[in-house]
């Protein structure tokens, strides 16, 4: 967090010391960064984290297996499914259980949902960071549906709280396959007209390409994960290298770009979302019958031991890391959340380079604040 | 190589001892064997831990164990890598040179743990604010007199 040690104004060497947020409309949250700067070049960014630090991983240790997964909807709340979905399947490791086949079917489906939802929320707010107001209100007329659906069937539109250790908390809204079925078809009536507006956009390529180059290899060393890490061409998608659910009997590519600067992490998130939406087809008219949920005891204890699970939200790698004593609670529980690791790297990518391009490389990385404060 | 193969392969990098079961491979590690295989892990061309995912810390009321999440973007492969600390005074070699990830995660273990990482280059509260030095939430006898809600 801030510190008064910090020597704001200008500093001996003729550097100016800056700072952007913790209330700034480009950092979509309360994140702060400490920006020395020469002349327009930056020569620092030094993150300050904390404003919206809540300790959930000390929380989760008085609260039980069932409780402490709504806690997880609340960090990265722009992926709340997915963040639900590793959390419940660090928990089913320990207990054992068999999912029913329908109950992974809803979980990828509203997995996938989700980050549709996030990437072309992303996509608006990027545009609105260069300059651009339109794409912004195009982007919130889609996720508005995607909003609509979830409201639904999980009853409500952003912290679900939909997933629990054995499957899901209810059975799909009758209307669930007619409302993603027309959200299919206004994104192909749609995303074309979301390139011609923002991809192709002269503006746009000019304020982006080149700007916020990383390396693969320093993304690997970063920890840099998710769309950000695959434009440098980093195999690291979850989904692909460790299959969870039933992602292992869906088709769909791993999107991998080299250029690894801004307008590739752009090019890469509008193609997932194309790959998502062909996930969402193959599985909404194959949904099978059955169970939406597995039997589990009331109370669940996990036996004494650790358990891990990865997954791969919108922004990148999730990691549940629970240490169990054999109570009712978890001992210990970490979050590795993917924008941690991700905000980290902006430093060295933005070193060098000039302010205006701060907010472009900053936009890019699809930093959610309560995720990485936690 | 597989499972036994890669544990027979790492129990051959020095003085380390393998924790059974787990999805991983857990190995224990002295704090002053620590930073040696570190390197070891990321320099070895069998190996190439290029990928630190997770960093933190677990305290048992005895004693802290750190906890290193590595994994190999070449192999595939995962370890955990772990190793005690005394309780009162704790202290590890850094690994940011190693995995720069590790000067955030290093931060955040440090203000929530007391761990102190030597050498590294700027060991200071990242999320907590300033006061909070020497105060350490996610140990297991931390009680805020303010704000503790006893459940």
């Amino acid at each position: 967090m801030y510190s008064t040690t910090e020597h704001i104004g200008v500093n001996e060497l003729g550097d100016m010391i800056i700072n952007v947020g913790p209330q700034h409309p480009a950092t979509h949250g309360v994140l702060h960064l400490v920006i020395t700067l020469n002349g327009e070049t930056v020569k620092k960014v030094e993150p300050h984290l904390g404003y919206i630090h809540r300790s959930i991983e000390k929380m989760c240790e008085s609260l039980s297996y069932r409780q402490f997964i709504y806690s997880t909807s609340r960090m990265d709340y722009l992926s709340s499914h997915i963040n639900n979905h590793g959390c419940a399947l660090a928990v089913e490791k320990g207990l054992q259980v068999e999912i029913p086949a329908r109950a992974e079917v809803i979980r990828v489906l509203m997995g996938e949902l989700t980050r549709v939802a996030s990437h072309i929320l992303w996509w608006g707010a990027l545009a609105m960071d260069i300059g651009a107001f339109t794409p912004f209100f195009h982007a919130f007329r889609e996720r508005e549906m995607i909003n609509e659906i979830m409201e639904e069937t999980c009853g409500a539109r952003l912290t679900m709280n939909y997933m629990v250790p054995g499957g899901v908390m209810f059975d799909l809204h009758p209307n669930f396959h007619k409302r993603v079925k027309a959200l299919l078809q206004q994104f192909k009536d749609k995303l074309d007209e979301y390139d011609e507006l923002v991809t192709y956009n002269t503006i746009f390529i000019n304020r982006t390409k080149g700007v916020g180059f990383i390396s693969a290899e320093d993304a690997i060393s970063y920890g840099m994960s998710g769309p950000s890490a695959r434009a440098s061409g980093v195999s690291c998608d979850i989904r692909k290298i460790y299959p969870y659910g039933m992602y292992d009997k869906v088709q769909f590519d791993e999107v991998l770009l080299q250029e690894g600067d801004t307008y590739a992490r752009y090019l890469v998130r509008m193609q997932e979302i194309r790959q998502s939406l062909s996930i969402i087809e193959q599985l909404i008219d194959n949904i099978p019958e059955g169970d939406f949920q597995a039997k589990t005891k009331a109370v669940l204890k996990l036996p004494k031991g650790e358990y891990y699970s990865r997954v791969e939200t919108a922004r990148g790698e999730f990691g549940v890391y629970i240490v169990s004593e054999g109570g009712m609670t978890p001992y210990r529980i970490k979050f590795r959340s993917p924008g941690f690791s991700n905000l980290s790297a902006l430093d060295h990518m933005t070193r060098g380079s000039k302010i205006g391009d701060l907010v472009a490389t900053m936009g890019s990385l699809d930093l959610v604040i309560p995720d990485i404060d936690r | 190589m597989e499972r036994e193969e890669l544990q027979q392969y790492l129990g051959g990098l020095g003085s380390l001892t393998f924790e059974e079961g787990g999805e991983w491979i857990n190995l224990f590690v002295e704090s002053g064997d620590f930073r040696a295989l570190m390197e070891q892990l990321r320099r070895d061309e069998q190996l190439g831990f290029d990928y630190l995912f997770c960093l933190t810390c677990v305290d048992f009321k005895t004693h802290l164990t750190m906890v290193y999440h590595l994994s190999s973007t070449r192999y595939r492969y995962n370890i955990v890598v772990k190793s005690k600390l005394d309780r009162q005074q704790p202290e590890i070699e850094t690994v940011c040179d190693i995995w720069r990830t590790a000067e955030f995660h290093e931060r955040e273990v440090y203000e929530l743990f007391g761990v102190k990482f030597m050498n590294h280059p700027d060991l200071r509260l990242l999320i907590l604010p300033e006061g909070w030095e020497g105060k350490n939430p996610l140990r297991k006898d931390f009680e805020d007199e303010v704000n503790m809600i006893k459940l």
